[in-house]
């Protein structure tokens, strides 16, 4: 069993469901940025979203675009996330995903990634702009299966292509909760139930929910019906107006904190 | 080659294009290939778009020998593709009359769209006027400035102009921003891509929509000068222009030069040329060349024109490149500054900056070959809404 699967099983055990937190990578430098990581898998993280950052990042919202810029000015780039990962694999043994679009992998090369990525210890990836159609050109270079891919559904995908993505995915699936880039807040858990009914009758795969989850309840009310909640732009929006606070790591260790807390709701 | 198989079922220009945009995108352009396929072949769909062409656009444009331009530079035949009098002053409007009238057949009442010099999105505030549908245009706040007049028309014309100022506040971030509007919308909103870029299926439509020029152009001198010409220019923003005018000649005998901006000189890394100075990656939807740097993070284009100002390029142009069909070439502001007075001095033309950079190359090419050899260029828009610069740069 790898640590993603390990990870979902335990969980299942204790009742509760996956807190995955996404943050970008260096943001806002690179020592803090690990100083931040470190405190959130020390609050109850149960997998870490890094983001590679990017120049266009044209799925997020402002928050989200904001942090990647602050990362980028600070010198960083996927090397420095690759090694990035391997000092947070150094201190826990949660899972770790690279959250990239396909132009720094492109640039990198997927066979290096590849390489690079499983020995500084990630254990997935998920790129937001390379659907399973165009998917090959990067996994047909990967020289082994350690690196699960994390596949998106969305609100518009269609149930022919639920099928097609959850072949082709593993690890978990990323369900995204509303047309939208990340940040834009409010979820309806009525359609996103549905949304996961639909895509359970194709999977086993773990389900996690993301995109406009950032109060303790919304926490509570996607964890009453996906196997994990993804919050991102509300760690970000943290960082963002606490960049010249010294207490931002225990800012954000209670706030992981308080979300782990809801996600663990089976009575 | 054959190539004008290309693209195939997957929108692959060879290595080039695809479809690498976000899961939420992709059943919107899964459906808009299937409704393009559909609907473009259907003979009353090409009869109003025929009608539109030729009435409102006022196609076919003119095939003009610039015989002072011509005999000035003691060189080639040079004609220029009139582009610049089709309504709205620009190419642009052969690709939004097209989508515009897809958009209607498909039942979608909400258009969105890009611009850089402006010229896209007035196209496309005129058409959505005309077809009494919503318009939104995302402008980087840089080019709001320089292209002042453009933000006014596509006021009158009842659009809704959103200054962009994340990024580089140009084109990119402009689409990078109708992009991510799109995917809050996508369910009643149909996005005209401005050029030859984005995912599959838009580098294939925008091109079938602007081949026309090409069309025309092949037919008009045909029947003036009786044979095929030696040498086509024209200039490469995204491509649109260009792809339109090279596309019906591509399996023919004819020299393809496509005219990127060299922007301060290509060595001064201030510059826009993609094909020329770029390496090959992903961005707005496709593979193709762009401008980037070592980690792959896109970089800052340059140049005095706002159309030309793109740090990526069509994968069609990228495969024209790779093939060595076409050559792509460069010419720097200051170049294009004196072709663009030349121009208006010995034609009575002011054209569009962007445009001026293909008649600069042109310049240079009449030079080097025979005087019976014939040279188009294509004239992709007038000059108006560049005074401001000139003006500025004069004084
Ligand atoms: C007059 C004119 N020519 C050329 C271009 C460049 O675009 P493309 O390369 O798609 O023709 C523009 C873009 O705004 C334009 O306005």
């Amino acid at each position: 069993m790898n640590r993603i699967e390990k990870t979902f099983e335990n969980l299942k055990i204790k009742g509760e469901k996956a807190l995955v937190g996404f943050v970008s990578a260096g943001d806002p430098d690179i020592y803090e940025s690990f100083k931040l990581i470190a405190a959130m898998c020390e609050a109850g993280l149960d997998i870490l979203e890094l983001g590679v950052p990017f120049s266009d990042p044209t799925a997020d919202g402002p928050v989200i675009q904001r942090s990647s810029l602050r990362a980028l000015k600070n010198g960083i780039n996927l090397k420095g996330v690759i090694e990035l990962t391997k000092k947070i694999r150094e201190k826990t043994s949660i899972p770790i995903i690279l959250f990239s679009y396909y132009n720094p992998i492109l640039s990198y090369s997927p066979k290096a990634f590849y390489y690079d990525a499983v020995s500084a210890g990630a254990d997935g990836v998920l790129v937001v702009d390379l659907p399973p159609e165009e998917s090959d050109e990067m996994t047909s270079l990967f020289s082994g299966n350690e690196l699960s891919v994390i596949r998106l559904i969305a609100p518009t995908t269609p149930k022919d292509r639920i099928s097609k993505i959850t072949a082709s995915g593993s690890g978990f699936l990323y369900l995204v909760s509303k047309t939208g880039v990340t940040g834009s807040y409010g979820i309806n858990t009525l359609e996103i139930s549905q949304k996961i009914d639909e895509i359970r009758n194709f999977t086993k795969l773990p389900i996690c929910v993301g995109f406009g989850i950032s109060t303790d309840n919304d926490v509570k009310e996607v964890s009453r019906i996906a196997d994990g909640v993804v919050i991102g732009s509300a760690f970000e929006k943290l960082i963002e107006e606490n960049l010249n606070n010294i207490d931002l790591a225990s800012i954000i260790k209670d706030k992981v904190s308080k979300y782990k807390l809801a996600t663990k709701i089976i009575a | 080659m054959e190539y004008n198989k290309f693209p195939d079922s997957k929108g692959h220009f060879g290595e080039f294009g695809g479809r690498y945009v976000s899961e939420t995108l992709m059943p919107a352009i899964i459906e808009l290939n299937e409704a393009y396929q559909k609907i473009s072949v259907n003979p009353d769909f090409k009869i109003e778009l025929n009608y539109l062409l030729k009435h409102y656009v006022g196609r076919p444009t003119p095939l003009f020998h610039a015989k002072r331009l011509s005999e000035h530079v003691k060189g080639a035949s040079i004609y220029l593709k009139r582009e610049d009098l089709a309504h709205t002053g620009a190419h642009k409007i052969n690709n939004t009359v097209g989508q515009a009238l897809l958009a209607k057949w498909m039942g979608k009442k909400k258009l969105i769209a890009e611009t850089g010099a402006g010229q896209h999105g007035v196209a496309t505030a005129t058409v959505a006027a005309l077809f009494g549908m919503e318009c939104k245009v995302f402008m980087g706040k840089e080019d709001v400035k320089r292209q002042s007049p453009n933000v006014l028309r596509m006021k009158l014309l009842g659009a809704e102009v959103i200054p962009v100022d994340s990024g580089t506040c140009t084109l990119k971030d402009a689409m990078n921003e109708a992009m991510r509007y799109w995917v809050s919308a996508v369910r009643d909103t149909f996005y005209v891509i401005g050029s030859v870029a984005g995912p599959h299926p838009y580098p294939m439509i925008v091109r079938d929509f602007q081949k026309i020029i090409g069309i025309e152009t092949k037919e008009q001198i045909l029947k003036i000068a009786g044979k095929l010409p030696d040498i086509l220019i024209a200039c490469v923003g995204g491509g649109s222009n260009a792809m339109g005018l090279f596309y019906p000649f591509l399996e023919d005998n004819v020299k393809l030069i496509g005219v990127e901006a060299a922007g301060l000189g290509i060595d001064t890394g201030k510059h826009a040329a993609t094909l020329s100075a770029g390496t090959i990656g992903v961005l707005h939807g496709s593979k193709s060349y762009v401008l980037q740097d070592e980690n792959g993070q896109i970089k800052e284009a340059h140049s005095i024109s706002a159309g030309l100002d793109y740090p990526g390029v069509g994968p069609e142009h990228s495969l024209l490149k790779e093939s060595g069909r076409a050559k792509y070439v460069s010419a720097t502001d200051s170049e294009a500054l004196s072709a663009f007075k030349m121009l208006c001095q010995l034609e009575g033309i002011i054209p569009a900056l962007e445009s001026a950079h293909a008649i600069a190359v042109g310049i240079k090419k009449a030079k080097d070959i025979e005087k019976d050899k014939i040279i188009i260029i294509n004239l992709s828009g007038r000059g108006d809404k560049d005074l401001g610069i000139v003006e500025n740069i004069y004084n």
